[in-house]
């Protein structure tokens, strides 16, 4: 098991090299990096000047050796412009020369500086992510017991009409990406127009003061796109338990229908929902994005936009960095957790 | 004129779409009586929930051709129209024209535009894009999916690699990194449609010459003509104006009957690319489990190919569930379509395609609700009818 978990983290370091390379790749392309210069200088710098404003800023290197200085095994980018100031990759407003170090990269704990928000990259990650984990987890402590519960209704008696109806809901809800749905709920909840006014139709303030008024409806946005899926596992999962040889032993013997469902089968049933709910974060993560665009709260899926949309390259480098170990934790966490819940699979 | 009550637009809505009733009731009458010498697809009409979602995705493709052909718009998707800005379902045009359509039935939106027409004019955007994208993803999944399960090994090894590197990208982190103009202007989408639209010519090569190898007489003919078709089309489809990329110069403008707008090249290309690893996954294991089969045991006896076994003994069995994933990822792409324009990335603004639309009216959805909602129901009706119609093919399916 050791050496299991090992081998993975391997795999995911060699994983979020590779995806970091192709980020950086993709962000250091010249049409990109033209577009950071006039956005960071001005739209109306010629050719010339664009180049002088990379060259100056260590853009024009070649794209290993600026790689190396983001990972920190090769010494950071420095020169000393005409007018005698000094200027670097490691360089912060209001550090000297001197103080300066030579090396910046990951490796050295150092995320970057985001051109975008003229913060440090770590700074607005950890403030960003606080918001969107409060966010997550209020998404998974509706999420998961609703559609639990749901799939172990619809999957105890199989056809029955609590099945069918349980069923079209979930498949309902697989159908509606959160786009659509959080439109919709803005509309009829919101809106002057229909008149309801349950909730805001904004959770900005939610990031300050969250209260079920503001808070509640990105919460159910999100969730409701993720629970069709889970549901729909726990019912196949609990329709194949509920016709075992022990259920029926069971019943034969003259136990309680709900204490079978309860005792007997719920344990059985829940093993392969565990794997698909640990599974389900990644996709979590891209309903994030449009819900917080769409409710306008400022968490890490907004500082994704954001710094996609300006090409900041070191803080989109960090936000991958970030959304791949998540995938691949996730990942690691549900193999393992299959094989505690399942004693019948050995991992070889 | 009057402005039409809630009773009337709707009246005026079905028989604008008549020409959608029509060839839906033509097509469910032929499909029921011949059903049972239709195969698989004839037994989904014994299955309710089949026939429904059947129903409800063959009612949007009818709508996105017959819009297509303006059978059914009763506005340009573009034109706007003074004084119409966000006015209500079923306003009259203030000044309408010799000929011109009196009213809008959905309203107009913020910059005037009809919505009714807007919206089945989107529908044709899905019914173009989101097939062809799930069928060219199938089959660079399916070209690399078989060998990596069937031979395993090392070539496993690296190509799950590569799907797990893809599949560990956020998606929406993935389409903010491709489907940009400036990553447009690189060249970089029409380097991976040269890629990944060789996988189709690829594939058929591979199939039928694995069946005819045999029979040299029929099968070079049948190469050369089939090879040549596609290649042609190949060419066509990624060179522009004569060039493939900027200065590698493809397919002559004089044989290149149509040009992809760069924008919907993109997208397409995006699209087939995020899908592709997740078809690989599924094909590598059904390969893996069906490799394993007595009749493919039979067939490594007989001394077929490797390539014969795989396209003609493994796909063969893997269909029942591929074609269960086909609707489902059909419905995916098409919620990342919508994806896509709810972020403004791709298709030009002023495009009629749903998720644009949905995002140009969400700004004002708290005073006006017309313009978003009719393309969110859209979408979430077609998911849906997709979803439905993989409901009930793999219950028939199971069934015998």
């Amino acid at each position: 098991m050791g050496l299991f978990i090992l081998r993975r983290f391997g795999v995911m370091l060699l994983t979020a090299l590779c995806l970091t390379f192709i980020v950086f790749f993709l962000t250091n392309l010249f049409p990109n990096l033209e577009k950071l210069a006039k956005t960071q200088g001005n739209q109306r710098m010629s050719d010339e000047q664009v180049q002088a404003w990379l060259d100056n800023r260590g853009y024009s290197q070649p794209l290993l050796t600026k790689y190396g200085q983001w990972i920190g095994v090769v010494p950071g980018f420095t020169k000393t412009l005409n007018d005698g100031q000094f200027v670097g990759t490691c360089v912060r407003p209001g550090q000297t020369q001197e103080e300066t170090p030579r090396f910046c990269g990951i490796l050295q704990g150092d995320w970057g500086y985001s051109t975008r928000f003229k913060e440090n990259v770590d700074e607005i990650i950890w403030k960003r992510l606080g918001n969107t984990l409060y966010l997550m987890m209020w998404v998974m402590i509706l999420m998961v017991p609703s559609a639990l519960l749901v799939g172990v209704l619809a999957g105890m008696r199989e056809g029955s009409r609590t099945d069918r109806s349980l069923s079209t809901f979930s498949i309902l809800t697989t159908a509606t990406p959160e786009y659509v749905s959080g439109v919709i709920f803005i509309a009829v909840f919101t809106s002057s127009t229909v008149g309801l006014k349950w909730f805001k139709g904004t959770a900005t303030q939610a990031m300050d003061d969250p209260t079920f008024e503001n808070f509640f409806l990105p919460v159910l946005t999100i969730a409701l796109y993720g629970m069709g899926y889970i549901a729909r596992m726990t019912r196949a999962s609990m329709t194949e338990v509920m016709t075992a040889q022990y259920i029926r032993t069971a019943r034969l013997k003259g136990v309680s229908f709900p204490n079978i469902v309860v005792k007997h089968a719920l344990r059985n049933a829940l093993i392969a929902p565990f794997t698909v709910i640990m599974l389900q974060f990644p996709w979590l993560l891209n309903g994030v994005v449009i819900v917080e665009s769409l409710f306008n709260y400022k968490g890490f899926g907004w500082v994704l936009v954001e710094a996609a949309g300006n090409n900041d390259i070191q803080l989109l480098l960090a936000v991958s960095v970030v959304s791949v170990f998540v995938v691949l934790i996730t990942q690691l966490i549900s193999d393992i957790g299959y094989v505690y819940l399942n004693p019948r699979i050995r991992i070889s | 004129m009057e402005p039409l009550g809630t009773f009337e637009i709707i009246a005026r809505i079905l028989y604008q779409l008549s020409s959608v009733w029509i060839a839906l009731i033509l097509l469910f009458a032929l499909s029921i009586a011949f059903k049972r010498r239709l195969g698989l697809y004839g037994k989904l009409f014994d299955s309710p929930i089949g026939m429904i979602g059947f129903g409800l995705v063959m009612f949007w493709v009818f709508v996105g051709i017959f819009g297509a052909l303006d059978l059914i718009v009763t506005h340009d998707p573009l034109t706007q129209v003074s004084g119409m800005k966000n006015k209500l379902p079923g306003t009259p045009l203030a000044d309408a024209d010799e000929g011109q359509y009196g009213w809008y039935l959905l309203g107009g939106d913020n910059l005037a535009r009809d919505v009714f027409s807007r919206m089945v004019k989107g529908a044709w955007i899905v019914v173009q894009i989101a097939p062809l994208a799930t069928l060219f993803a199938f089959m660079v999944g399916i070209t690399l999916g078989l060998p990596a399960g069937y031979f395993g090994g090392r070539l496993d090894t690296f190509l799950s690699f590569l799907a797990n590197l893809i599949l560990a990208f956020p998606v929406i982190l993935l389409f903010y990194l491709l489907v940009t103009p400036e990553i447009v202007a690189t060249g970089l989408p029409t380097m991976m449609a040269i890629v990944l639209f060789m996988f189709p010519i690829i594939f058929l090569g591979v199939l039928l010459n694995s069946r005819y190898r045999t029979q040299p007489a029929f099968r070079t003919p049948l190469l050369v003509g089939i090879l040549g078709v596609s290649l042609w089309l190949y060419l066509a489809l990624i060179s522009e104006g004569g060039y493939l990329v900027r200065s590698v110069p493809g397919l002559p403008t004089v044989l290149d009957p149509f040009d992809i707008p760069g924008g919907i090249l993109v997208v397409f290309v995006s699209v087939v690319f995020v899908n592709s690893p997740t078809v690989f996954r599924i094909v590598r294991g059904l390969a893996l489990d069906i490799k394993t089969r007595d009749y493919v045991a039979a067939a490594q006896t007989r001394g077929e190919g490797p390539w014969y076994i795989m396209l003609w003994e493994i796909l063969p069995n893997a269909r029942g569930p591929l074609i269960v994933d086909f609707c489902l990822r059909i419905g995916y792409t098409t919620i990342l379509l919508g994806t896509l324009g709810f972020f403004g990335l791709g298709l030009p603004p002023e495009s009629p395609d749903w998720g644009s639309t949905i995002n140009e009216g969400r700004k004002l959805l708290s005073i006006y609700l017309h313009p978003a909602l009719p393309p969110a129901l859209a979408l979430l009706s077609l998911v849906l009818g997709l979803n439905l119609l993989a409901d009930g093919l793999r219950e028939e399916s199971l069934r015998d």
